[in-house]
């Protein structure tokens, strides 16, 4: 039995606006185990990037998580104080955030901005031994060590979006979240990068949290995945399954409209309209209006909501798995 | 043989670095060095390649945007049914060409005016090329937000770009390429910036738009999986240097050059059981190959129109 890392359960995180309380994630369930990648996949506002740093509870101060539970490795990460959690991230829950690579601090050479990070959290620490533990960093993702002296002014995307890699892995942390580390390089810098990641999950036997709207790079970085849908998740299981067999009305509509370079060219399908507002309550089917085919009781909103089992260890949002 | 549209002949953009005592030469950047293609008309060529491999300095050059420092554009004209060289035209034919020849541009965020309506945005090049009477323009702007899907029209007209999404502003940049029935696009990573869900109705617009109104696109990307939707013919581009170009499904099955290999290689694959083949080059030594070929022999045709920038071809097959 593998050992489970991270246990999402029920996890409910709604923000406050001034015309109404936004519910970007509901009532999210996932289990990560030890080694595994497991990827959260959905267009922009859905509420990936919400999940995550719930998960860090680095959320904006609008932010609430009303109900739900976080256990990371034991541990239940929801109601720590600030305190206890500044122990957990990084140590337990590293985070490569989205356009990580113009995070850095431009006036603080690299080297220093990491070794930052390392002093946090292992005080004790002599400075020859972090600066061993950066070069061997460095190294496994494929920078020189030199560059622990350059300004980020001084180095490339990909080699920043490199440095970022070996800055999340400085304090051997249990699981890393990379929330789109790959958008804005270009194709073949994009293919290095997720090359080292793989390399550095098996060498380090990480788990992954995997964010990205691009479902060719989930297909090949993960071996579980979610879909989400307007703060939902309307699709969970392996990868291989919700490729070759997806269940759900979106995830089907992603599959065939994502164009590729293998295979026959086919005419790929467009989604039209607009993922809805979560301002308000949606009543029963929130993909009904852009669902090729919806039944009837998805449009009246008196279809149930909720996850069942397809087959085992897959499951779908009941609502559509009729109308696909 | 269908007709060309446009023909590009050893283009040329260097760009000098001065410095020093009296601003003295340096040294050259060759960013776009001796490149050639046509397009035929109603076709798209995908221009492609990693940033920086000079595709966006190209297409500048192409619509005089920055002047070209060497190569010949032929473009063809309808009053004399020939080809005509962009160097030797006069103003009021400089005017003309430059309505024939527009640009959809990467980022929607920064390529539309914020304090203009979009009505005033679409109107901009009709004033400009002083078309029709001042009833004749506001019907051809309600048209085109109606071809482009923008409907219904008179709800976007009073608004401003930042009342609209990512995908309805790139709709308006469409738009105001179109509305002066151009008959050559350049479209410079027209989609990348878009979300999935919306990229496929952008394209498929432009795709159908090609189709009804006979426009031709040089359509720059670095992603090859959208340049084999939207095009024709590809050219893969290295270092300022057209290194292989050939109809795309040919390009994609049968690619010659390393270069193509590896760029073909670095796409993910929306299917979890396949297996990319890894595929490493050497960047220098590829450079200097490259160089190297393309002042000797130039671009050679090993069949079915599919040219590849190599002195070796036969080592590479």
């Amino acid at each position: 039995m593998v050992k489970e890392v991270l246990k999402v359960s029920n996890l409910n995180m709604y923000y406050e606006t001034i015309s109404g309380n936004v519910s970007a994630v509901k009532d999210i369930s996932f289990t990560v185990h030890e080694g595994e990648s497991f990827g959260l996949v959905g267009e922009s506002g859905c509420g990936k990037t919400s999940v995550a740093m719930s998960l860090l509870q680095l959320q904006a101060d609008n932010a609430k998580i009303s109900s739900g539970s976080i256990i990371l490795d034991g541990q239940e990460l929801i109601g720590l104080s600030e305190n206890e959690l500044r122990k957990v991230r990084w140590d337990g829950i590293s985070i490569v955030f989205q356009g990580a690579m113009n995070a850095w601090n431009p006036v603080v050479k690299i080297g220093e901005q990491i070794r930052e990070a390392i002093r946090e959290h292992y005080p004790n620490n002599s400075k020859a031994e972090n600066t061993e533990k950066i070069e061997s960093l460095f190294k496994i993702v494929g920078l020189d060590s030199s560059i622990m002296d350059r300004y980020p002014h001084e180095l490339s995307g990909g080699m920043k979006q490199r440095a970022v890699i070996a800055l999340a892995l400085s304090c051997d942390p249990k699981i890393v979240i990379a929330d789109e580390p790959t958008t804005a390089l270009d194709v073949v810098i994009q293919d290095q990068i997720l090359k080292e990641i793989k390399k550095v999950q098996e060498l380090f036997g990480l788990s992954l949290i995997y964010i990205s709207h691009d479902i060719a790079v989930i297909a090949e970085m993960t071996n579980q995945m979610a879909v989400m849908y307007a703060g939902r998740i309307v699709e969970i299981g392996p990868t291989s399954q919700l490729f070759s067999n997806p269940r759900h009305a979106y995830t089907r509509l992603l599959l065939e409209s994502t164009p590729s370079v293998v295979g026959e060219k086919k005419k790929l399908r467009s989604l039209d309209g607009e993922p809805p507002s979560l301002i308000n309550e949606i009543k029963g089917c929130s993909f009904s209006p852009r669902c090729p085919n919806p039944t009837d009781s998805c449009k009246n909103g008196t279809k149930e909501m909720g996850l069942i089992e397809v087959s085992p260890g897959h499951f779908a949002d009941q609502c559509c798995v009729e109308c696909i | 043989m269908k007709k060309n549209l446009i023909e590009v002949k050893n283009l040329e953009k260097y760009f000098e670095i001065t410095g020093g005592f009296l601003r003295r030469k340096k040294s050259t950047v060759k960013a776009v060095d001796n490149i050639s293609f046509e397009i035929p008309f109603g076709e798209s060529l995908g221009l492609v390649g990693q940033s920086g491999c000079g595709k966006t300095t190209t297409a500048r050059a192409l619509c005089l945007l920055d002047p070209k420092t060497g190569g010949e554009v032929n473009f063809y004209n309808k009053d004399l049914d020939k080809m005509e060289s962009i160097d030797n035209l006069d103003d009021d034919e400089l005017k003309q060409f430059r309505r024939n020849i527009q640009m959809i541009f990467q980022d929607p965020y920064e390529a539309l005016n914020p304090r203009w309506t979009i009505k005033d945005i679409i109107l901009e090049p009709l004033n400009i090329h002083n078309i029709g009477s001042i009833s004749d323009r506001d019907e051809a702007v309600f048209e085109i937000l109606k071809t482009v899907g923008l409907t219904p029209p008179e709800n976007y007209l009073p608004r401003y770009p930042h009342e609209l999404s990512g995908g309805q502003r790139q709709r308006v940049s469409i738009a105001r390429a179109l509305i002066m029935k151009p008959k050559f696009v350049v479209c410079d990573e027209p989609t990348s910036m878009l979300d999935v869900s919306i990229r496929i109705s952008i394209m498929d617009l432009m795709l159908n738009l090609a189709k009804d109104l006979e426009v031709s696109y040089l359509y720059i990307t670095h992603d090859l999986a959208v340049a084999r939707y939207m095009c024709n013919r590809i050219a893969v581009m290295f270092n300022g240097k057209i290194v292989e170009i050939a109809e795309t499904e040919e390009l994609l099955k049968n690619p010659i050059h390393p270069y193509t290999k590896r760029l073909i290689s670095s796409i993910p694959v929306p299917d979890p059981s396949y297996v990319r083949e890894n595929y490493e080059l050497n960047y220098d030594e590829l450079d200097s190959i490259i160089a190297k070929d393309t002042d000797q022999k130039g671009m050679v045709d090993i069949g079915n129109q599919h040219y590849v920038a190599t002195h070796d071809v036969k080592g590479l097959l």
